[in-house]
């Protein structure tokens, strides 16, 4: 079957099994290797994706759900740089506050970040750790992240 | 003692170099460090991980294992009814080399070979390769064992087959049991503590890759290159060049890609060569969870003497650590389990007596801490009962016992210099406003009393029912590998000024998260008196680097760190030297064009002083200790037993800060997982298989369950290594379980003494249930 739909801005379309996983179509059928996959069963938040503003799993995500739908990913982020191919004041935040140590949990917690600042979401702090709670980290013990995100939501 | 607290290490002459160029960062608390060098590529997607790699024409891989604890392996029969002309299927029969994963011990093989025993629940048994992944999970089921079940072992103290023991002991038995006749008031305890899995977020993964000359290329995801590469050489009859190996970027470690990823790459491997195709061995969660190895159980117990005033007089303890169904890296967990066993206090009559043994659980092998977490939980959860026991606050029990300079410690080691114990300890109680904090949550336990069905009475308003609590604990973790460790590792650490000017760092040392890609430059360049940007850090790829040991133990920033210094000062004297004395950082580029390449080489010189006995046990077991205390705060709920660990206290002494982010998100991250292994993570067995192997049943932290960590970093410099590092990565994981344990005995009265302190232990413990630990004093004086 096709589905189509916008990545990032732009158009895509593929002919897979509907029940094709979007991770999996981000990861292999489009080259967008930036979601990462740590458990596929929607328990590490990983692949953390932004569909139609909200945070999803794409482990969890059939194909067929995602026709004539948005995707972001985390390629997308530094579309709303500043400089086209730079970081965006997230991805940069992160950056100085050491946010991100091993980097695979990354992606997909600057996605469940992102849809939070872009919902209007409070800088208090347990809020900003109840947006994040999807999305597990092994290295940071979440401080730096928290306070990274803060820290945006500070600066706007 | 120079004892300085969160100052950059670096010379200030030297912090010029350490600037960013102008416009990259203008804000925030890191403009004057460098930021996390592949920071950008991780940030934007673009870094690429093992299983983002794209290789054209891969097959992926798949492993087949046992279902049984313990059998012997009658036969591997492929299901007659399935075409097997489209897959490849390996066994033992296909490893072309010895069939072992090289280590300590040659016991563990790549694939149990028919006739010989399955040891544990999930043994790779056969190997599977298809074009695609449908094709490989259809047939996975297809591939019987035929098996003969042979009695299993699962108690580590009832199995025959130890792997290590060990004892040390500052005298004779006699001695120990006059000082224990002497003592105020004896004190036995017993604890006991859980598997814990590393839970990287990035789970096993390596592509093998047929190369020229019948050689495999490894590309994957792991701490120790060379591990990989000696064991590529004995399994596959390969020499050094024709077993090649690549680390890519890699998601994190935690001691969980020390030993296993040599499995996993050598099951690529075989069935690369047996394909003629590259292979990809990606492992999925469950089987991460299932087969990877997990932090070595342990039973450890104390029997202490001290005097009244809270002064330790005599300790004996023994250790039992299961170490599974192999051998991996046991003893040398169970050697630095048994060092740290007694805490970080002067005690003039020690016996530690250590075994590791066999059973048929899958094995057990690094994890951060590496066998330190066991043992100094049991050791601070017996001296806080000491404490109760004489009425003395936790606080100044450590404060009379904690090391000093000058001490002794059980192996005959004199701490001649570097012992920040006391200023962590200090600083620790300070900060949390600890004794405030005690006499607080006492008040409210008084408020409390009588209220609630348990243990007697009306019921509870929901403020009574949340009991606040504070505790304390210290540690110490010795700094690099073990003994004569070092001595026979012998590491090589290179920094090379290259024909076309550029300088270059080579080691063997990963990046996993821990920043050694940012702070090795970093530390070249304040030697060379260059911008650190200036200095490249070459990829970990074994056809480049040489062998700097492996990437554990946290050794990277002080002793291969230590090397990169030390060769940075003699490339920086040969190319001055030659230059008129003119600086480095002005002459290098001509020096280059004129003298071509100049590469230093620099090996592992022994620290100056220190010597110890592998025979007997006795000298300098590490070079220096780091030092660490924490006071955790917790809220119970009486009624339920649940755990809120809220804020800790995390104080670290590292000898040396040389990145102060990256060395706080060490202590942040390590102190996090010390929480989940006080409250919440625990692998159940079944017939010696784990029950939890998913991620929605294997807990970590989130963000929610998360402490606020406050983090002090000291500095106790260590003379021996060039710049005073001693290491941070492990430090943090010692500290943080005795002090949420702590803290939970001052909410609600009880000890835990079997960690993870669920809910239901927690229950058990106020309802009285017989805990494990037992006083048998006051003693003979009272």
């Amino acid at each position: 079957m096709s589905f189509r739909f916008l990545v990032n801005g732009a158009p895509a379309e593929v002919e897979v099994p509907g029940m094709r996983r979007l991770l999996d179509v981000l990861r292999e059928d489009l080259g967008l290797t930036g979601t990462k996959e740590g458990c596929g069963e929607g328990e590490c938040g990983a692949c953390s994706v932004i569909l139609d503003g909200q945070v999803v799993d794409a482990c969890l995500v059939p194909i067929c759900q995602v026709d004539g739908r948005i995707v972001r990913t985390v390629e997308g982020l530094s579309l709303a740089a500043r400089h086209r191919g730079e970081l965006d004041a997230l991805q940069e935040s992160f950056l100085e506050h050491g946010a991100a140590q091993c980097g695979i949990c990354t992606p997909g917690m600057l996605m469940a970040a992102r849809a939070y600042l872009d919902a209007g979401g409070p800088s208090d702090e347990g809020a900003v750790r109840e947006a994040i709670a999807g999305n597990l980290c092994r290295c940071t013990g979440y401080t730096k992240i928290v306070e990274a995100i803060q820290a945006v939501i500070h600066v706007d | 003692m120079p004892t300085r607290t969160a100052t950059p290490a670096i010379e200030p002459g030297a912090a010029s170099a350490l600037l960013v160029q102008p416009g990259t960062v203008t804000t925030g608390r890191a403009s004057t460090l460098p930021l996390r060098r592949e920071g950008p590529a991780k940030l934007t997607g673009a870094a690429k991980y093992t299983d983002d790699l794209v290789v054209p024409g891969a097959w992926y891989g798949l492993t087949i294992r046992s279902t049984e604890a313990h059998a012997r392996l009658l036969a591997i029969e492929p299901d007659p009814d399935v075409d097997w002309s489209t897959v490849v299927v390996a066994t033992a029969a296909d490893i072309p080399g010895e069939n072992i994963v090289s280590l300590i011990k040659d016991d563990q093989p790549l694939l149990v070979p028919v006739g010989g025993e399955i040891q544990h629940h999930a043994e790779p048994v056969a190997l599977l390769a298809a074009p695609d992944r449908e094709t490989l999970r259809a047939l996975k089921g297809r591939i019987r064992l035929v098996t003969e079940p042979l009695p299993p072992v699962f108690d580590p103290e009832q199995s025959e087959h130890p792997f290590a023991h060990y004892e040390i002991r500052t005298g004779e038995d006699a001695a120990l049991e006059a000082a224990f006749a002497s003592a105020d008031l004896v004190l036995e305890g017993e604890y006991r503590v859980g598997h814990q899995e590393q839970l990287y977020i990035e789970n096993q993964a390596m592509i093998a890759v047929p190369g020229e000359a019948g050689g495999v290329v490894i590309h994957g995801s792991m701490q120790c290159p060379y591990y990989i590469h000696e064991a590529m050489q004995r399994a596959l009859g390969m020499n050094a060049i024709q077993a090649r190996v690549i680390q890519e970027e890699t998601g994190g470690g935690f001691g969980g890609k020390e030993e296993y990823p040599s499995m996993v790459a050598l099951h690529a491997a075989v069935l690369a060569l047996k394909c003629r195709r590259p292979v990809r061995m990606i492992y999925d969660r469950h089987e991460d969870l299932v087969a990877t190895t997990k932090r070595h159980p342990a039973v450890v117990r104390h029997r202490t003497g001290v005097r009244r005033d809270g002064t330790l007089v005599a300790q004996d303890i023994e250790v039992v650590m299961d170490g599974g169904a192999y051998c991996t890296l046991t003893p040398v967990v169970l050697s630095r389990g048994a060092i740290h066993a007694g805490g970080p206090y002067r005690c003039p009559n020690v016996r530690i007596r250590a075994t590791a043994t066999r059973t048929n659980t899958p094995p057990n092998g690094a994890f951060r801490g590496f066998g330190a977490p066991q043992t100094e939980f049991a050791a601070e959860t017996q001296l806080n009962r000491i404490a109760e026991a004489l009425g003395l606050s936790p606080a100044e029990i450590r404060r009379r016992n904690a090391y000093r300079v000058g001490d002794v410690t059980p192996t005959g080691q004199v701490l001649n210099e570097s012992v920040a114990a006391e200023e962590v300890l200090r600083l620790a109680l300070e900060t949390s406003g600890f004794e405030a904090a005690r006499a607080e949550t006492l008040r409210r336990a008084r408020e409390r009393e009588g209220s609630g069905t348990i243990p007697s009475g009306a019921l509870r308003t929901t403020p009574q029912r949340i009991a606040g609590g504070v505790g304390l604990a210290l540690a110490w973790h010795g700094a690099g590998f073990t003994g004569s460790g070092e001595v026979h590792l012998a590491s090589v650490a290179s920094v090379e000024l290259s024909a076309d000017g550029r300088i270059r760092v080579l080691t063997a040392q990963t990046e996993m998260g821990q920043g050694t890609k940012t702070i090795f430059p970093l530390m070249v360049a304040a030697e060379l008196g260059v911008a650190v940007e200036d200095v490249e850090y070459a990829g970990q790829d074994t056809a480049e680097v040489p062998n700097s040991g492996p990437t554990v133990a946290s050794r990277t920033a002080m002793v291969v760190g230590g090397l990169c210094i030390q060769a940075a000062r003699r490339l920086k004297t040969e190319v001055e030297g030659r230059n008129g004395g003119r600086p480095f950082a002005e002459v290098h580029a001509a020096d280059a064009a004129e003298h071509g390449a100049t590469r230093i080489d620099q090996r592992f010189e022994p620290y100056p002083g220190v010597g110890f006995d592998d025979d007997t046990y006795r000298g300098d077991a590490y070079p220096a200790y780091g030092w660490a205390a924490a006071v955790a705060s917790v809220d119970v709920d009486l009624d339920t037993g649940e755990v809120a660990v809220h804020d800790v206290v995390a104080v670290d002494d590292v000898g040396s800060v040389i990145h102060q982010v990256l060395c706080e998100g060490q202590v942040e991250g390590g102190t996090l997982q010390a929480v989940g292994y006080a409250t919440i993570e625990e692998i159940k067995l079944r017939d010696g298989r784990y029950l939890n192997d998913r991620l929605a049943t294997y807990l970590i932290p989130t963000a929610l369950d998360a402490p606020r960590i406050h983090t002090i970093l000291v500095e106790a410099p260590y003379s021996g290594s060039p710049h005073g590092a001693k290491g941070v990565g492990e430090l943090p994981m010692d500290v943080g379980a005795p002090a949420v344990v702590a803290a939970i005995h001052d909410a609600v009265g009880a000890w835990i003494t079997e960690l993870p302190a669920t809910p239901e232990r927690i229950l058990a413990a106020m309802h009285g249930t017989p805990s494990s630990g037992r006083a048998v004093g006051p003693g003979r004086a009272a």
